[in-house]
């Protein structure tokens, strides 16, 4: 049965790859967690797939990964859904739980910083690792739960986030206020994250190239919990610093990488991402045409 | 078996999405469309200061080239692959020829987000200046007939 959820999984995935919608090459941001206050663009699809590869001790390292469907409904909002997986080492590999996360932009001019509204729901089990945002008392043991048991524990939350980014002479320094509701009676749960991202050169250059400066961007994040309502603080939490960098091809593909360090004891030793992501302009429009009835 | 529901319904939705456009006799519109003149009133919005702002690369003799491939990468989608406008409104429109480099740098910048273009803040500044090279080098070509308001008239 497992074997068939991936190869459906996979052929899903694929099928969105491969319509024919016409490509976009978008501008992304080298970022994994944080966010910045760019929204996709109107009636662009962008499908992402990620990998976390994380060390654990005194238990099994292990491999999450998510897909993302990253919709642009108007300019000021745009609208995510994601699922959720891991693979822990010698244990299973797993279906984890799905995401819908909303993002608005509440003001109409850029400014010099620019806030941005983020609402998100997740279903999910207890076995979820994606590590996509780190709150509260998010420790390393946490994740030490074999898979059988801990999938049996299901979750509902409700996430909401303060993005401030601004964006100064090609840099982009962006802060991202968390506060996480888990529905089950739990109290609320704070966490952060701050990036600053850079391409690696301002100017175009005239020629189509895949290894221009200007198509990569390099940047650092940094995130963890700052416990919750009832101990706020950095007590019995989770830290963790990560140099990024985002390569945007030609072809329409975007490749992200990550190389996470955990800066206490609580945290994992090491979290190493990848994702590569490709956008579909216009995918909203030819929905539209597909189910309008001909004249 | 339940939590795998949802990702069969989403997958099931874009396997029939992505079938249903493949398709024959349903290629994406390349016509320009007529637009509603009043975006281009956005450009008059732009303040003094910025619509004063001289475009730095003008006289870069790379910059047109570097702002073409930026317009097809980042703009072709909504303004047409000859900034004729298609979702978008038409570049070549004398609205936009004759704006300001600064006033055009504005609207980049800030985009026009009520109305459907994103802000482009993203872009690094001299990647902005090199489209508006780009577009201020495509020339006139009328299609709306309604001049924008100054910024002092409205």
């Amino acid at each position: 049965m497992l074997i068939l959820r991936c190869a459906l999984a996979a052929l899903c995935f694929c099928a969105t790859l491969l319509w024919p919608i016409q490509l976009a090459r978008g501008q992304e941001s080298p970022y994994i967690v944080a966010y910045d206050h760019y929204l996709e663009e109107p009636g662009s699809l962008d499908v992402e797939y990620f990998s976390t590869f994380a060390t654990q001790r005194a238990g099994n390292d292990f491999h999450a990964f998510w897909t993302e469907l990253e919709y642009g409904v108007t300019a000021w909002w745009t609208t995510e859904f994601y699922l959720d997986g891991q693979t822990t080492f010698d244990q299973s590999t797993i279906f984890t739980g799905l995401r819908w996360e909303n993002r608005v932009r509440p003001l109409k001019h850029e400014h010099f910083i620019n806030p941005i509204l983020y609402f998100e729901y997740e279903k999910k089990s207890g076995a979820d690792k994606i590590l996509k945002e780190v709150e509260g008392h998010d420790v390393e043991s946490d994740f030490l739960t074999p898979n059988a048991l801990a999938r049996q524990e299901h979750i509902h939350e409700v996430e909401l986030k303060l993005i401030l980014s601004s964006t100064l002479k090609g840099w982009n320094f962006t802060q991202n206020t968390i506060a996480a509701k888990n529905l089950s009676n739990n109290p609320w749960e704070f966490g952060y994250a701050l990036g600053a991202s850079r391409p690696l050169a301002l100017k175009a250059s005239g020629t189509r190239c895949n290894f221009c400066r200007e198509n990569l961007f390099a940047g650092v994040e940094m995130y963890g919990g700052l416990g919750d309502r009832y101990h706020f603080g950095l007590k019995d939490t989770s830290h963790y610093l990560a140099p990024v960098l985002s390569w945007n091809l030609s072809s329409g593909w975007t490749v992200r990488v990550s190389q996470g360090f955990g800066l206490n004891d609580n945290s994992h030793k090491f979290l190493t991402r990848w994702g590569v992501s490709r956008e579909f302009s216009g995918f909203g429009e030819l929905v539209s045409r597909t189910f309008r009835r001909q004249p | 078996m339940k939590a795998w529901l949802p990702v069969l319904g989403v997958s099931a939705l874009l396997l029939v999405t992505s079938l249903a456009l493949g398709l024959p006799g349903s290629p994406p519109s390349q016509q320009p469309q007529k637009k509603d003149p009043s975006i281009y009133w956005e450009l008059a919005k732009a303040p003094e200061k910025a619509r004063l702002r001289v475009n730095p690369l003008a006289q870069d003799p790379g910059a047109v080239a570097a702002g073409q491939l930026l317009f097809q990468r980042h703009c072709s989608e909504c303004h047409g692959e000859t900034a004729d406008g298609k979702k978008g409104p038409s570049l070549r429109a004398e609205e936009v020829q004759n704006a300001t480099p600064g006033a055009i740098f504005w609207i980049l910048t800030n985009g026009v987000v009520r109305r459907g273009m994103p802000v482009w803040s993203r872009l690094p500044e001299p990647q902005r200046w090199q489209l508006i090279a780009y577009i201020k080098s495509l020339g006139s070509k009328p299609a709306s007939g309604k001049p924008y308001p100054a910024a002092s008239e409205k």
